[in-house]
This record gives structure tokens, sequence and C-alpha cells, in this order.
């Protein structure tokens, strides 16, 4: 009698374990494909075509690779010093004024020849990534940096006030309201249509800059000796330090690489939304965070996978139910995915979620 | 500064709020009625209650809340709702009044005496707060900061966009961005009707007495038995957990009085101000209140309070009126007053960097900051 209890108590304990467990894993998963099959089956009764959601859906990738970058910045600090970086939203808007405070320098204007336009818009670009990426190593070393051994609160709140002097720094710059820039690549000019669904311009910009970035990010975390060191550092300081690490320089090049990514993304939004606004940064930076919280935080996939799926949401959202209640459903989803999966899609538990 | 914080200890209390409350109720009598400092004034009494509303959630139970406004915004459409004509139709449009004004008791609409509406407001708020506060019980630290953060987001464009959202015979939600106005002014039993365009001080003293009460509740909650399970949960949550404090209960509670006090004030800020706007509920007011406890020192009851005077008067009268020219006399081409946010911003890095225990730091926080655990201390006293 006894032996059957013992034996028959494990399995039931796992058959729940796993439900458990599946509802946890693919819960988030329904969630998240609920709003694109609803709005797929009403499309095929109403209209009997699926275009108007592939539409949809490739302005939410194109959308979603530039918020996959800024998000990459989020989980790479997050991986390694377990600090939401609240200035980076700002960081990626300081990129876009950058980038076109030197169009003018670089002598691009609309209408001028196609390979000079290219190798102006990327000598930006690199200027946008340099200056964004020293940003955020100044922003390391003056707010977060003194704070190291204090609450874990502190970095936050000095996070949440050097974002506030990066806006007014924009505010300073361009002025408090928002400003449409010049065209430069035709941005909405439908360049191929497959089976009804548009790709522009802007979107083949997006995917253009973005993969080439992912892919260039992921072999030097993979490859390279600093690589290894942040990944050593991500995963214990102390050791990491006891091993000859400079954890110092370490967080310094995550903080680096990160801004570098928001610079890119600057730009690659200034063309893609053809307007530019201080306060670009706040939104985008809570998208992008919920991007990265979505595909769980410190791990570089789920942060493009977050982007990519946010990018969608959002575009379905702005389409479906009105622009102006978009952050409403990102952020219904960023509080749902905090509270049932905060560990994200992929992502392993952090402490802080566990 | 220790025998400052000596003086405030204890049964001084006592003496030092009534010094405190006393000075502050004579002040306005040597400016002018309608003058724009009696304004400032008001407007520093109502940022002292939410602030020690805030304080309670962030200063005490270490909840780092970054939604607050959340609660401002629902205690000012309490009173947008049910002290304006906003319901118009209500009741065949006779209206619906309980101890209303002789005014406010002939217009349609709903219109509740002030008194209740501080009571609807706090049980609303209360339940919000509740409510917001339930997703983050299993987490911690950051993650909280950001949940509440993305909800005050959310009741920010449910502010903006209820204009949308129509109910019952066509009333709206909120009014969006055109705002909720006029609202009926204070009307107290036994008083004059407060009149902005004759004198503001009735306004301002009723705001000091509610600041008196909330200093009182304030310092009732840290001694009892609450205020030290908030305390003990800040510390370390796992350790006061197996102390035996329920830790749902315990936080829970901690977000509905923080709300309570944000939607007291909210509601005697949609009053005095007469209209209920929804930009007034943007993610930079949750950051000014919580500078305003940062500066102070979080925690600290009178560290909170000074934080919200001094950084209110930053905000009405330094800001606009002293040093907005500055930057013009030097050549640049700008007012100070766009800069508002930038500097609050370089106030919280400052104060975090170089003296993260604020102006007036409660005791037990300064002592970990300096870098000795509450044991040494003790050891240190000990013969």
């Amino acid at each position: 009698m006894s032996t059957n209890t013992a034996t028959a108590d494990p399995a039931s304990h796992r058959l729940s374990d796993t439900l458990r467990e599946a509802a946890s894993k693919y819960g988030l998963i329904a969630v998240l494909l609920a709003l694109p099959v609803y709005l797929a089956i009403s499309d095929l009764i109403s209209k009997g075509n699926l275009t108007d959601l592939g539409n949809n859906l490739v302005l939410g990738l194109s959308n979603g690779a530039i918020i996959a970058l800024v998000a990459l910045g989020y989980t790479l600090v997050y991986g390694i010093i377990e600090l939401i970086n609240f200035a980076h939203g700002e960081v990626f808007m300081i990129g876009s004024f950058v980038a076109f405070g030197l169009w003018g320098t670089f002598g691009i204007s609309e209408g001028m020849a196609v390979p000079g336009m290219i190798v102006g818009l990327l000598a930006a670009m690199i200027a946008a990534m340099i200056v964004c990426g020293g940003l955020n190593v100044m922003i390391e070393r003056v707010a977060y940096k003194p704070l190291r051994n204090a609450p874990k609160l502190a970095p936050l709140i000095t996070a949440i006030g050097m974002s506030f002097i990066l806006q007014n720094v924009g505010i300073l710059w361009r002025g408090s309201s928002q400003a449409s820039v010049p065209d430069l690549i035709n941005q909405s000019n439908d360049l191929v249509t497959i089976g009804g669904v548009v790709i522009n311009n802007g979107d083949v910009l997006a995917a253009a800059v973005t993969i080439p970035l992912v892919f260039l990010l992921t072999s030097f975390i993979n490859r390279s000796r600093l690589g290894k060191a942040m990944r050593a550092t991500a995963q214990d300081p102390d050791a990491a330090r006891l091993m000859g690490i400079n954890v110092n320089t370490t967080i310094s090049m995550t903080f680096l690489l990160g801004g570098m990514l928001a610079g890119a993304a600057g730009l690659i939004n200034l063309l893609y939304q053809t307007s530019i606004w201080y306060f670009q940064g706040f939104q985008a930076g809570l998208i992008a965070f919920t991007a990265a919280v979505m595909g769980g935080i410190g791990n570089l996939k789920g942060a493009v996978l977050g982007g990519l799926i946010i990018g969608c949401i959002g575009q379905l959202a702005e389409f479906r139910i009105g622009a102006e209640w978009t952050a409403v459903v990102v952020f219904a989803y960023l509080v749902l995915i905090m509270v049932f999966r905060p560990q994200g899609l992929i992502g392993e538990e952090t402490r802080e979620a566990g | 500064m220790s025998n400052l914080r000596g003086l405030l200890k204890g049964k001084n209390n006592l003496v030092v709020s009534l010094v405190a409350l006393g000075v502050a109720a004579i002040l306005p009598l040597f400016f002018d009625p309608l003058s724009n400092l009696t304004n400032n004034f008001i407007l520093a009494a109502a940022f002292v209650v939410m602030a020690l509303g805030l304080n309670i959630v962030v200063g005490f139970a270490g909840l780092l809340d970054l939604g607050y406004v959340a609660f401002y915004a629902f205690g000012a459409y309490t009173i947008g709702w049910f002290a304006s004509d906003h319901f118009s139709s209500v009741n065949g449009g006779e209206g619906f009044h309980i101890a209303a004004g002789e005014f406010a008791s002939n217009l349609p609409g709903i219109h509740l005496n002030f008194l209740v509406i501080v009571v609807v407001a706090v049980i609303i708020t209360g339940i919000a707060g509740m409510l917001i506060g339930l997703p983050t019980l299993r987490l911690r630290g950051d993650y909280i900061a950001i949940v509440t953060l993305a909800f005050g987001e959310i009741i920010y464009r449910f502010a903006v966009n209820g204009d949308e959202i129509t109910f019952g015979e066509g009333y709206k939600l909120t009014n969006g961005r055109q705002a909720i106005s006029p609202i009926d002014s204070i009307d107290l039993p036994g008083f004059a009707p407060f009149d902005s365009a004759f004198s503001l001080r009735p306004f301002y003293w009723f705001c000091l007495v509610l600041v008196g009460i909330v200093l009182l509740v304030n310092f009732r909650l840290r001694d009892s038995r609450l205020g030290r399970a908030w305390i003990a949960i800040r510390e370390d949550e796992v350790a006061a957990a197996s102390m035996g404090v329920p830790l749902v209960k315990t936080k829970l509670l901690a977000y509905a009085t923080g709300a309570a006090f944000g939607g007291i004030s909210g509601a005697f800020l949609g009053s005095y101000l007469t209209s209920v706007n929804a930009n007034n509920f943007q993610f930079g007011f949750s950051i000014f209140i919580l500078a305003m406890i940062i500066l102070g020192g979080l925690g600290s009851i009178w560290g909170v309070a000074i934080g919200a005077i001094l950084l209110s008067f930053i905000n009405t009268y330094f800001i606009p009126e002293v040093f907005n020219e500055v930057p013009r006399k030097i050549g640049l081409e700008f007012d100070l007053t766009i800069l508002n946010f930038g500097i609050f911003g370089f106030l919280i890095l400052l104060v975090m960097v170089l003296r993260p225990q604020g102006i007036l730091p409660e005791r037990r926080r300064a002592l970990e900051l300096e870098g000795v655990g509450a044991g040494d201390a003790i050891e240190v006293r000990a013969p």
C-alpha cells in the first residue's frame, strides 16, 4: 500500500508540474497570438483575404527591427549589471539628433545621387554610433558607477534623472515640438508587391541595417575575447575579476556596444519615420524595454524576437484599434508578461524575477 | 545635523509639528491673499500631502512606484465626476446633490460636498492602489518600478483618450485634454464658500489641515506594527516573511495608503484649479514627486515634507520667476522653464550620487548608507 502511494505521488506531481510548465510556457505565446489570429479570422470573414494583415505585419516587422536594435542595448546592460538603463531610449533619441545634424555637414540632401547618399548616410550612421556609444559610456561613469555598491534601486533612480537631463538636451537642441525631416529614401515607395502585400523602401532599409548589425554583435559576443569577458562578467562579476578580467572595462564596453546600436537605430528611425522629436526616445525606450523583457532580458536572441513581436503588436494596434491606443496595448502586454512570465519567451529566470 | 535629528525625535515630534504648522498658518497673512506667492504656498502644501503618500510606498516599504501620477489622476477624476456638471443629465437634468454648496445645489450633474468627495477619493484610490499593487506582489526591485510605470502610462492614455469612451447617456469617461471644468469650489459646513477670486487663504489653511492630518497619520503609522512591517520588508523581504510579516497584506496596505494620500491631494488640486486636465497626468509628474522624497530623504517624514516644499518652490517660484531670465542674460535664447524637468533630473542625480540619504535623512537609512550596519551601531553604543 505504502509503496503504491509512493510511486503514484511523484507521477501525479510530474503531471501537474508538466501542466503548469506548459501553461506558463505556452500561455504567453497564446496571449501573443490572440490579437493577430482574431484579426486574421475577422479579415477572412469580412474581406476573404489576409492582405491587410500581411501589410500590417510587414510594417510591424520593419518597425520591430528598429525596436530590436534598441532592445539589444537594454538586454546587454541588464545582462551584465542587472540594471534597467532607463536613459537608453534617450541615447537613441540623441542618435537621431546627431545623425540629422550631420546631414548638412556630409552634404546629404533630397534627390542626390544614390551612391553618394549611401556613403553619406553610412558616414552619418557611424558618427551617430560613435557619439551614442561614447555618451552611453559617459552615462555609466557618471550615473551608475559611483552607485555600484549602493542599494539596487539607487542606479535606477539616477538613470531616470539622466533620462530627463538628456530629454532637456534634446529640447535645447531642436525645440520641444515634433519636426519632420526630408524623406531621403522615399520611405513609403512600393518596392515590391507579393500577393497584395506591399514592401516599401523603408522596410528594406530597416532589414538591411538591422540584420548585419545583429549578426556582427552576436558573433562579437560569441567569438571575441571581449565578448567572452562580457559573458563571464554577466555570469559572476566576482569570479570574472578573480580570473583576471577587468570588470570595469568590460562593463564600459557593454555600454559602448549598446549605445552604438542605439545610434544606428536612431539613424534608421530618422529615415523610416521621417520625423524627429525630443520625446521619441521615451516612448521607444519603453517599447524596446517591453521587447527585451518579452524575449527574456539578458538574452540577445530574445531581444530581437521580442522586438519583432512588439513591432507587430504595435502596428496591429495602431491600424486596427487606433494610434492613440497603441501605447496602452503595448504596456498592457508589458504588465501581462511581467506578471505571468517575467523570464520571457526564451530567457532563463533572473534573480529579480524569480 | 545630529542635533536637529535629536530635536525631531519622539515626543518632540508633536511640538515640532505644531510649531511648524503654526508658522505655516501665519505665513500667508504677510502676503496679498491673491498673490502668486499664496498660490505657491497652496501648491507646496498639496505636494507635501502627495509626497508623504509616495514616501509610504517608496520610503517605508521600499517599493519603487514610478506610476504615482495614477493616484493623482484617480483623485482628480473623482472630484471631476462627482463635483461638476460632467454627468449633466443625471436625475432627469435635475442633478444629484449631497450637501452641495448653495451655488452648486441648483446645477445639473452630480455635486457632492468636498468632505464626501475626500472619502470617496480615498476609497477609489485605495482600491486602485491595491489593484495596481497586486500584479507586482511577486516581483522585486526594478520590475515593480516598470510595472507601476506601465500602469501610470496606461491610466494617462485613458485620461487623454477618455473622451472617445462613452457610456450611459453619452457621458464621456474623461474630457481628455479639453479638461472637465468648472469644478465646484470647496464649501465646508459652517464656513463661507471658498472663492479664489476673493482670497486664496482659505484654500491654503484647508490644505494645511490636510497636511496636519497626513503628518499625524504618517507618524502614527510609522511607529505602528504596520510601519515596522513595512520597514522590515524594505530591509529584507525574505527575513521579514520568515519573521511572520504577511507580505501580501503589508504590501497592499502600503500601496493603498500611499495611493489614498495621492487621491486626497488630487481631489484638492482638482477643486483648487477648478479643472481636471489629462495633460497633468504625465510620467514626469511621478518623477517630480519622486524627486521630492529623494531630495528630502527616503523614509524620513520631515525630510520628505521639506523636499516637497523645496521642489515645489523650485518649480513654481525659483525656475519661472527668479532664474528664468538667466539664460537670456548670458546670451542664450531660451527660458529656463522649458528645462524644469531636466533640472529635477539633475537634482535627483546629484543627490543620489553625492548624498543618497537626502537633506534630512532617516536615521536607519543614514546608518546604512554610511556603511555602518544596524548591528554595528548597536555594538558601538554598548559599554
